[in-house]
């Protein structure tokens, strides 16, 4: 069989070869809690530097997984400052390009109005049938939330109406359609430009839990990307903290 | 080796299997019928909202159950109306979602038994005064016997497999709707890769089983 390049095809891949040097691209593997964050800074990102971020949504657990594995990540964002330790100890990441770029805070949310009083008292009420968290077993957020209720004394009463999402943005998913009267989610995910989007939250009070560190780290196969490493500068920067700030993390 | 809650999503996922493997026998026999015999336009149509699911990727099922089945949803105002509550993260809620998701893996077996009989030894059965009904129970039935075969073990196994459905409207709750194949997805994001392999390497055995008996038993079963 012949095979033939069309005159279009010839021309995108004259096109690609013809894009400036510096311009490259980096895969980075970012937390879901971070999602709308991180959707603008690489956004911003693009417009600065003409590199290019290409992004993968998830859980830090299954990344970490992946990562061993083979995945081609280059930068890790994670959502807790452990997995990137790990990772840097096991060679699997480059030592020394760790640190935290965001401290997340926890909030319960209801996708109704009026429903989370600003002190969190509806907890204590109870009158709910589902509360959505993260499984605590692989979710930062959902440790943190467990830990919250550990400290108000609620946990064992409210242990039984858990409904536990695989990361965050799925626990998200539950009490945004409602299917979970109310949840523990990331403030980051329910609030823009420092104001809640929709619906009503407690921010649960940082003393509740311990904090939630979350660590960046260029991963062995972005060593030698220098995408990688201007990614990892440019959360440094003030247009990008400024955008994370705007989300309710702490720096 | 295995621990409680593993041996509890083993239950679980047996039962849902089980349950819904059942329910799709009952629900499945008339359909299959109906696609088997009707020469009506619909059929067509008809035939393509059960293989849907085939195709469908489950994260569209789980998306679209989600939202039907929750309390803003139609099927979720529906059951909340009758008392019943919403649907998510309940071991009902997953039994409708797997027979949803099955329902191919059972019809379309037993559509094929039931086509495959024709219509001789119906219009023999009528000429001997049986009723459509008792024709049904003692002449379709027995002839379509492994066209049954294949749609229970089709029906068990492929629930059994059930997971991005589950993981979606599940809620991860131990005993109600945390299944074996979400129980090995936490493993394995845990970094728990022993118990994962346990649960994994169960899976695999399992599934090999079962399709070994249903091919060695009723080999004709494979055409379906």
């Amino acid at each position: 069989m012949q095979i033939r390049l069309s005159p279009l095809f010839a021309g995108l891949v004259v096109l690609g070869l013809s894009a400036p040097l510096h311009a490259a691209e980096v895969q980075v593997a970012v937390a879901a809690n971070f999602t709308a964050p991180m959707q603008k800074i690489a956004a911003d990102f693009e417009q600065a530097t003409g590199h290019q971020a290409k992004l993968a949504f998830g859980a830090t657990g299954k990344f970490y997984a992946q990562i061993k594995n083979g995945a081609p990540f280059e930068v890790l964002l994670a959502a807790d400052d452990e997995t990137p330790a790990k990772l840097e100890k096991e060679g699997a990441a480059v030592s020394g390009s760790r640190f935290t770029y965001a401290i997340g805070q926890l909030a319960l949310w209801s996708a109704k109005p009026g429903y989370v009083d600003d002190k969190g008292a509806v907890l204590k009420q109870g009158a709910f049938d589902h509360l959505a968290i993260a499984n605590p077993k692989l979710a930062p957020y959902g440790a943190a939330a467990v830990e919250t209720l550990t400290k108000l004394g609620l946990l064992s009463g409210l242990e039984s109406k858990f409904v536990q999402g695989e990361n965050i943005a799925q626990t998200f998913q539950f009490v945004s359609t409602g299917n979970a009267e109310l949840g523990f989610v990331a403030l980051s995910q329910v609030v823009e430009g420092g104001k809640l989007k929709s619906g009503s939250a407690w921010i649960v009070p940082a003393n509740l839990h311990s904090p939630i560190r979350q660590d960046v780290v260029v991963l062995a196969k972005g060593k030698d990307n220098p995408a990688a490493a201007a990614l990892v500068r440019f959360l440094k920067t003030d247009t990008a903290r400024a955008v994370i700030k705007s989300y309710g993390y702490e720096l | 080796m295995l621990s409680d809650t593993d041996w509890s999503a083993i239950r679980l996922t047996l039962e849902l299997a089980s349950v819904t493997t059942a329910l799709l026998l009952v629900i499945g026999t008339p359909i299959a019928w109906w696609l088997a015999r009707t020469r009506s336009a619909w059929k067509g149509a008809v035939g393509a909202v059960v293989a849907l699911p085939i195709v469908l990727p489950p994260t569209v099922i789980g998306f679209y159950l989600l939202v039907t089945m929750g309390p803003n949803g139609p099927v979720g105002q529906l059951t909340q109306s009758l008392g019943l509550g919403v649907l998510p993260f309940t071991f009902a809620g997953l039994v409708v979602a797997s027979v949803f998701y099955s329902l191919p893996f059972v019809v379309q077996p037993i559509q094929n038994a039931f086509e495959a009989i024709g219509e001789r030894p119906l219009e023999a059965a009528a000429t001997l005064r049986a009723s459509p009904i008792d024709s049904f129970f003692s002449v379709v039935l027995p002839l379509a016997r492994p066209g049954y075969l294949t749609a229970s073990v089709l029906g068990f196994a492929h629930t059994v497999g059930e997971f991005g459905v589950v993981l979606m409207i599940g809620g991860n709750i131990p005993d109600k709707t945390r299944v074996v194949s979400v129980q090995i997805y936490d493993h394995v994001e845990a970094m728990d890769y022993a118990s994962a392999h346990w649960l994994s390497a169960g899976m695999v055995a399992f599934s090999f089983v079962v399709l070994l008996l249903l091919y060695t038993l009723n080999p004709s079963g494979r055409r379906a």
